[in-house]
């Protein structure tokens, strides 16, 4: 008895000092990302890039991020699927990419926070001749890393890679995904065969991971010259084997760039997280309503806070009990809570889309979300409380935010 | 001489100007559009595809007649023949 007793106060204290080196580690990694994050913090104003299917939307305000000013529509018609902002390397350039139906994708550049916008003849972005692909979509656009300020990758459907080494000027498809032989194999998920997620390994310039619904999670550990499956543990509820190696259908994977090596991922159906870049994925649908899904966001400071907004099933493509509720793990993935304060909480039948939830990289983080219904929230307070920041826009499926420095 | 009318949307890629005129012969519709991409590059890409297929919401006649109830882009091309590219009904 004595010694089960002292072995439990062992656990305890144990538990207790672990407790308060993953809080002191939290604390040093908030600390430094925020400093790394905003440097000229004091003089920045806040932007929120928001695509819709009928456009883009830009909305600023200053550091306190109270009132947002709306700018747009940019591209109107168009469906703006991907946008970044991006200040490496002394720019401050915008990238959007607009869909027409009719005339297919064009990725935009612009210098002044979509003042102007390019409009190339040429498709700067497009599959080799004789590849028998034709690009439907640009899906994401991920910045390089930081000591690669000229370096931008895209992942399109049909699924492929591509990277351009002169800041967004030309493009060229991973070769490696693009002929991989697993590729035949890939089947298109409700949107479409995308390749949606980019993480880059922020100091080993060799690896890099990305997700495609389906397909799954590949990564490559050569600069991009090979892929791997990295599957383990993530079902395919549509497949007879639910644990194939590859054919997953991925919905985001997210991580910290103080941790990178620890991966979080929302899936058709499973919440995961992996620590070991994606070798094993650990189940951490933890008092979820949920586990289905599409949006997943990392706290910009925190590597253990993670933000998901869980939807009802997959083939009813809304919010739980008609209630809008981000929710938010703290202790990476061990537990859960529903952040709601400001939401609807009835009659809100919502979807969040993969890439429509956000944060920015102010101290405390804004946290924002747009809905398949139009409407755009925000918290200042890192979840805790929302306010609406647009309502009847067109649906929205992609809010990414920047900051710029103030006139 | 074949005439090929474009909507205002593409004008921007050949310089305002809604006809542009192919000289000599092109055999089908497919050759048509082709020269088309040598006079206009831009408003080529915007028709076709990278896979070489005209995009699915885009509309070619040939002299009224729309190529996909005709041969498509292997639809032999009369002389004085005008083609006419239009978007499709769907949109937003």
């Amino acid at each position: 008895m004595a010694t089960a007793t002292h072995s439990r106060n062992r656990r305890k204290a144990r538990g207790t000092s672990a407790k308060k080196a993953a809080t002191t580690r939290a604390k040093t990694a908030r600390k430094a990302s925020a400093k790394a994050a905003s440097p000229r913090r004091a003089a920045a104003e806040a932007l929120l890039l928001v695509g819709t299917m009928k456009g883009a939307f830009i909305f600023r305000a200053d550091k306190s991020r109270r009132k947002w000013k709306m700018e747009g529509p940019h591209f109107r018609g168009e469906a703006v699927y991907a946008l970044l902002h991006d200040t490496r390397g002394g720019r401050s350039r915008t990238f959007a990419s607009a869909t027409s139906m009719h005339w297919g994708p064009t990725l935009r550049i612009s210098d002044d926070v979509g003042a102007t916008w390019s409009s190339p003849e040429r498709q700067s972005v497009k599959f080799p001749e004789g590849s028998g692909r034709a690009l439907a979509q640009i899906w994401q656009i991920t910045p390089g890393r930081a000591t690669e300020p000229d370096v931008f990758y895209c992942g399109v459907e049909p699924s492929a890679l591509f990277e351009s080494r002169d800041a967004g000027e030309s493009w060229r498809p991973n070769e490696g995904l693009l002929n991989h032989e697993h590729q035949p194999k890939w089947q298109p998920g409700g949107g479409g065969l995308c390749l949606h997620t980019i993480v880059l390994d922020p100091k080993n310039t060799r690896r890099m991971l990305v997700a495609m619904s389906t397909g799954g999670v590949y990564r490559s550990d050569d600069g991009g010259k090979t892929w791997r499956p990295r599957n383990v543990g993530v079902r395919a509820e549509f497949n007879p084997n639910k644990y194939p190696e590859f054919g997953q259908c991925v919905h985001k994977v997210v991580q910290h760039p103080s941790r990178p090596g620890r991966l979080f991922l929302q899936n058709h159906w499973g919440l995961y997280r992996s620590d070991d870049w994606g070798d094993n994925w650990l189940d951490i649908a933890n008092g979820v309503p949920s586990d289905f899904g599409f949006a997943m966001q990392m706290h910009p400071h925190d590597p253990d806070t993670v933000y998901i907004v869980p939807i009802e099933a997959d083939i009813f493509r809304a919010t739980p009990e008609a209630k809008l509720r981000v929710y938010r793990t703290r202790d990476a993935g061990s537990s859960w809570q529903p952040l709601s304060r400001g939401l609807p909480q009835s009659d809100a039948y919502e979807n969040v889309l993969r890439d429509a939830l956000s944060a920015d990289s102010f101290d405390p983080a804004g946290i924002y979300f747009g809905t398949r219904s139009g409407k755009l929230y925000g918290s200042r307070d890192e979840g805790a409380t929302w306010t609406e920041i647009a309502d009847g826009l067109p649906p929205i499926v992609c809010v990414k935010t920047g900051t710029v420095s103030a006139a | 001489m074949i005439r090929v009318e474009l909507p205002n949307v593409l004008c921007s890629y050949t310089n305002d100007k809604p006809t542009l005129v192919l000289e000599g012969s092109c055999r089908t519709v497919g050759e048509a559009l082709s020269a088309l991409g040598r006079k206009s590059p831009g408003a080529f890409e915007r028709i076709m595809d990278e896979s070489g297929d005209v995009r699915r919401h885009v509309n070619i006649f040939l002299n009224g007649e729309n190529i996909r109830f005709l041969g498509g882009l292997g639809t032999s091309v009369p002389n004085d023949a005008t083609i006419m590219v239009l978007a499709a009904v769907s949109g937003g």
